[in-house]
């Protein structure tokens, strides 16, 4: 666990940086340090790891203060990745990776094979080990710098805005490896960004900075969205907050109908006579085909004869309201397909249901504001 | 080209101590010598002030300053004020005008490494001096080549006008030859050292291939 | 203390410099015409070779190589290479090679200064519909200019204390004072031409940088290099 305990750094010009921060990074969870530019969250994370000496307070590591330990030992068991990777230009992938163990006096093939092992694991070809960094792309490059950092397998990761250098499709996919990797090893995680999206995705905790480097709200993530401690906050998370927190309610208790499916193989008789307006067409392996307005059946034949409009779908026990909230909206019949892991139909969430569940979700919200 | 054929194709050109062999060698010995000094002294307070940022200023006037300075003015004024008789006297100019461009060339190549670079590195827990020699000097390593290329020519040009105050070396057939009123000598003398430059501009760019990262190469040609 | 002390001699006798002012001065200007032509001369062939360069980057590798090849030649021995062209103890003997000196500093210098014109900056002015012609001489010229005048600085301060070798080779303005203080052995001029060669590359270095500082006023606040 890392703990700031009263932290305050003041420059000699006399400005404040971090002011009085306390907060603890439990281990084996991703802390995020949010806010504005001038918020101190870089400065925060650098204490940490001795980059920068705080002015007042202690930073405790599993309660030893750095400020007992040699900077240098201090930082060969905490990963660091930064935001342009900071790879060393003159050295082969391999050897980038392979730093720390070597700082630590790892055999050197014993450090080669971990760094190998390494690339493997954060999603690069080993083939690029033999390539120099100015060979790589930004995003692959910042898989390196992760792999660096998690090479001599420190407890603790310092991430300073890894991600925010590259494109949006390339950094969804590097957040994601994070989680993946993060379920895999689990670190004890601190991790810098200004992106509150970033910041709710990755984070257990998420501490929103303000300018002048004072805490503003320490909070999970749904929490977060949902209670905002003031207006700063407030307008940090941004304006579609309500949508974005349905993301961490649980679609998984919704009620679903069952009456409201049909085999592809039914006849149109016996179905004309259905209450509702839609039907949700299944194949013989209960999958999806798509939806039929009951009013417009033909006289005759089986619902495989019938035109089928497209369907939404969501995946029940996986997907959060908000996937569910989307499903609806691009359904035309406005209620949508629940499917299971396997993609089998296991019923139908009428837009009822959902808005009952979505008056819930809001009511747990509290006093939120627009 | 007449007065070249006179001058290389005189067999008395090619033996003796002032042969053409002797004063090529000559000019080797000053000129490796000198650069070794400027380099042993310029070198290491390059990367010391690169490194801490200390200093800086007097390193930047003293580069420029000797850009000002006139070599045969300096020189003649040295010697003079030495006495002449031993080689010491000449070899001071020789090698004070090779320490600023390789001083700040170390200087600017230290300082220019990127920012995030020194920070990863310190960030992973190399020590001062790991961070230095382990990332600062490879990556600086083409700026400092550089300053010793300068430096190496501007020794080599130096020493052939050290032979106007009696050094010796490949000038002494320009020296010679102008006081003599021998043009294919004085012409001969000038291309041997033209040559000379040229085959030292040559060994730099070869040890640059070779021990300069093409990692550090392959960046700087993609920018 | 190596070597012997030539004779109780003052570094410098004032009274000497008073009696020759009339020569030091016409050595002065003479030394400055050698120095500075060139450069100017340099200087108007780089501009049209260095947009030549900088437009046809295939054109600039071969170019670079050639003018490093240039700049590593010693002076000395381009000067007495060169007389067969330029005549000896003329002032030709040292322009000529002191003009190529300063197009091997101005070249790259032109070209790079272009360069470092930022992509979006250009591309704004075609956008706003800037002839090729208008645009190079209202938008990339002025911001090239900074890193053209830092080359021009290293060209004139080089030229200054390069025209003194020309002395070797019977014209060298105030290099000539090193010779005549060497043949009798006495250090009045050689000092009086060393601060003179160093007053007049400083001189000219300061109206440089008053010029740029005319010519670029945005950069003014960042401070010159």
């Amino acid at each position: 666990m890392i703990t700031f305990d009263g932290v305050t750094k003041r420059y000699a010009d006399g400005t404040v940086a971090v002011d009085d921060l306390s907060l603890e990074a439990p281990t084996g969870e991703i802390t995020v340090l949010v806010g504005p530019s001038g918020c101190g969250k870089t400065t925060s994370l650098r204490m940490i790891n001795r980059m920068i000496d705080a002015t007042e307070g202690r930073v405790l590591i599993d309660g030893v203060d750095v400020r007992t330990v040699d900077p240098p030992t201090l930082r060969r068991g905490i990963g660091y990745v930064i935001q342009q990777a900071g790879l060393f230009p003159h050295r082969k992938i391999v050897d980038n990776v392979a730093t720390v163990p070597h700082l630590l006096g790892w055999d050197r093939r014993k450090a080669r094979a971990r760094a190998m092992e390494l690339l493997e694991r954060v999603g690069l070809d080993p083939g690029l080990a033999g390539r120099y960094p100015f060979q790589l792309s930004g995003g692959q490059q910042q898989r390196v710098g992760v792999a660096r950092a998690l090479a001599a397998d420190p407890p603790v990761l310092l991430m300073d805005e890894p991600f925010s250098a590259v494109d949006p499709v390339v950094r969804a996919s590097l957040q994601e490896e994070l989680l993946r990797l993060q379920a895999e090893f689990t670190k004890t995680i601190v991790f810098v960004t200004h992106d509150i999206d970033e910041a709710v995705k990755l984070g257990d905790r998420v501490a929103v900075l303000r300018v002048g480097g004072r805490m503003a709200q320490l909070a999970d993530p749904a929490t977060l969205l949902a209670r905002p401690a003031d207006d700063f906050v407030a307008e940090f998370l941004g304006r579609d907050r309500g949508i974005r927190r349905l993301s961490f309610v649980s679609g998984e208790g919704l009620r679903l109908r069952t009456d409201l499916t049909a085999p592809a193989s039914a006849e149109v008789s016996s179905v004309r006579g259905t209450a509702a307006p839609w039907l949700a067409v299944v194949d013989a392996d209960d999958r999806p085909l798509g939806w039929v307005r009951v009013g417009e059946l033909p006289e005759s034949g089986t619902l495989a004869d019938v035109r089928l409009a497209p369907y939404g779908t969501f995946v029940r026990g996986r997907d959060s309201l908000r996937g569910a909230l989307d499903a609806t909206l691009l359904s035309p019949s406005g209620n949508a397909i629940a499917v299971d892991d396997s993609g089998r139909v296991r019923g139908v969430l009428t837009r009822e249901t959902l808005e009952e569940a979505l008056r819930q979700a809001a009511g747990g919200a509290g006093g939120a504001r627009a | 080209m007449n007065w070249l054929a006179e001058f290389f194709g005189d067999a008395a050109n090619w033996s003796g101590p002032d042969g053409i062999p002797v004063r090529l060698l000559e000019h080797l010995e000053f000129s490796a010598i000198s650069l070794l000094l400027a380099a042993l002294v310029a070198v290491p307070l390059g990367l010391g002030i690169g490194h801490t940022g200390r200093g800086a200023l007097p390193v930047l006037l003293s580069a420029n300053a000797a850009r000002a300075l006139p070599t045969l003015g300096l020189l003649v004024l040295i010697v003079l004020l030495m006495g002449v008789g031993t080689d010491v006297p000449v070899l001071i100019p020789l090698v004070a005008l090779a320490v600023p461009p390789i001083l700040v060339n170390t200087y600017e190549g230290i300082r220019g490494v990127d920012p995030d670079l020194r920070d990863a590195a310190y960030g992973m827990g190399l020590r001062g001096r790991q961070v230095l020699g382990r990332v600062l000097v490879p990556v600086a390593l083409p700026l400092i080549l550089l300053g010793l290329r300068v430096a190496a020519i501007q020794v080599v040009s130096t020493a052939t006008v050290a032979a106007y105050v009696g050094l010796g070396g490949l000038g002494r057939f320009i020296v010679d030859g102008l006081a003599t009123k021998d043009f294919p000598r004085t012409l001969g003398g000038a291309v041997l050292v033209a040559l000379l430059a040229l085959a030292v501009q040559l060994v730099f760019t070869l040890v640059q291939r070779l021990v300069v990262s093409p990692g550090v190469s392959g960046s700087r040609a993609v920018r | 203390m190596p070597g012997v002390p030539v004779r109780e001699e003052p570094l410098v006798r004032w009274d000497w410099i008073g009696r020759n002012w009339p020569a030091i001065q016409a050595l002065l200007a003479d030394h400055a015409v050698m120095a500075l032509v060139p450069v100017a001369v340099g200087l108007l062939v780089a501009l049209p070779v260095g947009l030549a360069g900088a437009r046809w980057r295939g054109l600039y590798q071969p170019t670079v190589g050639v003018v490093n090849v240039v700049y590593s030649l010693p002076s000395l021995a381009v000067f007495i290479v060169l007389i067969p062209v330029t005549g000896l103890a003329t002032r030709m003997t040292v322009m000529v090679p002191l003009a190529f000196y300063a197009l091997a500093v101005l070249i790259p210098a032109v070209v790079d200064g272009l360069a470092s014109v930022p992509g979006h900056v250009r591309q704004s002015a075609v956008a706003m519909g800037f002839t090729p012609l208008r645009r190079l001489l209202r938008v990339e010229l002025p911001i090239a200019v900074p890193v053209v005048l830092a080359g021009l600085r290293v060209a004139t301060v080089s030229s200054v204390s390069l025209v003194s070798v020309g002395a070797l080779v019977g014209r060298g303005g105030l290099g000539y004072l090193f010779i005549d203080g060497w043949q009798r052995q006495f250090p009045t001029p050689i000092v009086v031409g060393i601060a003179l060669v160093v007053l007049l590359a400083a001189v000219a270095d300061t109206l440089l940088v008053l010029a740029q500082r005319l010519l670029t006023p945005w950069a003014r606040a960042r401070g010159t290099a």
